[in-house]
């Protein structure tokens, strides 16, 4: 598999009154080609500030990249401004993404179809009429029932799943390499959630495309994922295959995460404490305060960097690593 | 003043037959043109110290049973026996005497607790507004046993909500009901609002919470499987309104019998690569149907992969099908 996507020491900054947030910190990653990728964390914890920095969505002032690179394709995406042709050619071309909320990323006043052959009409010069048959072939695809009549419908004539499958479709009709879908189905029911899914993973099969998949659902991934990135206090913590992290998870953060979803039959085992403020953090190690392996050299020593553990497993956590617990 | 009807129960709670419409009017002149059924002819009991987990998709009628348990709707039809006592006609002047034992806890902690309050005075309003305590050292110390019980620290009580993070605003959402000393707290999606790892603490909180009280109900509404499992002695699944299938919890999951609840339960996804891995999922077609209009017979027979050609006709009644395992289906 070719390497698409590989995001080296990227930091982002937001300066508020309260002082600077380090909103993600020093991250690291890649994603292949056609591979699906898990971003977990909870919120606050930069996994969606993250994305959208590789998009460079990030609004600026307050927000800023202040270090880092983001190679897609051979081309470092950050050498462009936010606003440059270069970039806008690039979203919903190369890179698309799907929102949480489908009903705040759809704009209301216009119909479907002209949001739908917007993205064709701009990315790839079609012509309206064929524009217009692709949508529509697109939707049919994603499943809209009916989707000759349903394009000319404004979004509110559509259910939130329904809007989903829309963002989908939409996601989809340029043909793009990578798609960042962010908790894209996180506001549906689990009836609709589990039908949406099965779509968008069978969507990224079909068309051979990348897909990053940024939640705080570890049922989520546990199922499509094949790289799981845990993220906490904006830096990756964690990096493994599905396998690899639940069969060993090496990051106390990613250990409490999993101990604390309900299961059958077995007792609950919160994490203690709560997420720590962002702004003007430490270069320590984020999650001590809350770990149960927590030593003197956590709250001393600056954070390790990711460290190979085997394979391709990686984890921040020195202590764990040198085998003290 | 309504007539009290005292009905000797040993449950906390016994919901009969409860409907609850809510007229659609639409033009001009408010012409009714239809009714939401949010709640049809449902049936309930909660016995003390029991905790009932209420699972369904959004709009099913879940929230709205909790609310019509503790009077915040007027039922449209059916009765409403909270120890004894029927309810569902009682007026707000009667309701208040009544209410002492009840509490609700709601999803969101960012709208459901006063801003310009602080949290001390959040918690101890319901100690005032029943007339609990009698001094205001009795008053102070009760607040700060409740900040206690609900794991926050006493000297938080000067704090306004937006000092404390949601996890925290849950805790005072739990101190606040806890403060008259109820029978029922119905918690309406407690934890969805929630992280993962503030979920499980909220979550490990209410039990605490139940075993040392002793006789403390709950009614726990949530659309997570898993969590409702958890917490849950007994579940029911609702469905449009309905409630479709109703057991022990741990019956439930090992012995699922309801379309709906197996879809439901396969919906969920399990954190688990190798369980997951070789699990086999139901996926449901089609979107819930509205309640406004919902689907002659069994409201679920549209999306229904069991669906025999009776299920549009005739509507399945809960039957028993043993050891008090409830069930609403023609092909079980």
């Amino acid at each position: 598999m070719d390497r698409l996507l590989t995001v080296t020491g990227l930091s982002t900054e937001f300066r508020t009154e309260r002082g600077i947030v380090k909103a993600v910190n020093n991250i690291s990653y890649t994603v292949n080609e056609s591979e699906i990728v898990g971003l977990v964390g909870e919120s606050g914890c930069g996994k969606s500030v993250s994305q959208l920095s590789v998009m460079q969505l990030i609004p600026n002032p307050p927000g800023r990249i202040v270090a880092g690179s983001v190679d897609f394709d051979g081309t470092d995406l950050l050498q462009y401004k936010r606003e440059s042709n270069e970039m806008c050619a690039i979203r919903g071309r190369y890179i698309s993404m799907i929102f949480q909320e489908p009903m705040t990323s759809l704009n209301p006043a216009l119909t479907i179809c002209r949001q739908m052959t917007e993205v064709m009409i701009e990315h790839l010069g079609t012509e309206y009429k064929e524009a217009r048959e692709k949508s529509i072939d697109m939707l049919d695809q994603v499943g809209i029932p009916d989707a000759a009549k349903r394009i000319d419908d404004y979004p509110h004539q559509f259910s939130g799943g329904m809007r989903q499958r829309v963002m989908v479709a939409m996601a989809m009709l340029c043909n793009p390499k990578m798609i960042i879908a962010d908790e894209a189905t996180t506001a549906l029911d689990a009836t609709i959630q589990a039908q949406l899914l099965e779509l968008l993973y069978g969507m990224v099969d079909k068309y051979k495309t990348a897909l990053v998949m940024v939640t705080h659902n570890l049922g989520v991934v546990a199922r499509y994922v094949n790289r799981i990135n845990v993220m906490y206090a904006g830096s990756i913590v964690e990096s493994g295959t599905v396998n690899e992290i639940w069969a060993n998870p090496m990051h106390p953060y990613t250990e409490g995460l999993l101990s604390c979803v309900p299961r059958l039959g077995e007792k609950l085992v919160p994490i203690k404490g709560m997420p720590p403020s962002l702004v003007n953090r430490p270069d320590t190690c984020p999650f001590a305060a809350r770990c149960r392996y927590r030593q003197k050299q956590c709250f001393e020593q600056p954070v390790s960097e990711l460290t190979l553990v085997e394979g391709t497993h990686y984890s921040a956590c020195a202590v764990k690593l040198e085998g003290k617990v | 003043m309504s007539e009290t009807t005292t009905v000797k129960s040993e449950n906390i709670v016994d919901i009969q037959n409860l409907k609850m419409y809510f007229p659609v009017r639409r033009g001009l002149l408010r012409k009714k043109i239809g009714d939401v059924k949010a709640l049809d002819n449902v049936s309930i009991s909660i016995k003390p110290g029991e905790t009932l987990g209420l699972v369904g998709e959004s709009g099913c009628g879940k929230t709205t049973m909790g609310r019509c348990i503790l009077r915040l709707y007027k039922p449209t039809e059916g009765n409403i026996i909270f120890q004894g006592d029927d309810i569902s006609n009682y007026t707000d002047h009667d309701l208040r005497h009544t209410r002492r034992d009840m509490a609700i806890i709601f999803q969101d902690p960012y709208s459901s607790l006063n801003p310009r309050k602080n949290s001390g005075t959040i918690v101890g309003e319901p100690l005032l507004i029943h007339n609990l305590t009698k001094s205001r050292k009795e008053y102070e110390d009760r607040v700060a046993e409740l900040f206690i019980m609900s794991g926050l620290s006493p000297d938080m009580t000067d704090r306004y909500p937006h000092e404390f993070s949601g996890g925290q605003r849950q805790r005072l959402s739990v101190a606040r009901a806890l403060a008259g000393d109820p029978s029922l707290i119905v918690c309406d999606e407690p934890i969805s609002a929630l992280d993962v790892s503030m979920q499980a603490q909220i979550l490990n909180l209410l039990q605490e919470l139940q075993v040392k009280r002793g006789k403390l109900s709950y009614l726990f509404i949530s659309h997570d499987l898993m969590a409702v499992q958890y917490i849950s002695h007994r579940i029911a699944v609702m469905y449009l309104g309905k409630i479709v299938e109703m057991s022990a919890s741990a019956d439930l999951y090992a012995n699922t019998l309801h379309p709906y609840s197996q879809a439901l339960l396969s919906a969920q996804p399990v954190p688990d690569p190798v369980v997951e891995a070789t699990r086999k999922r139901i996926i449901l077609t089609g979107d819930v149907p509205t309640p406004l209009n919902p689907p002659s017979g069994c409201s679920f027979h549209p999306r229904c992969f069991m669906a025999k050609p009776e299920c549009s006709v005739e509507t399945p009644q809960l039957r028993d099908v043993g050891n008090g395992h409830l069930v609403a289906c023609h092909c079980v």
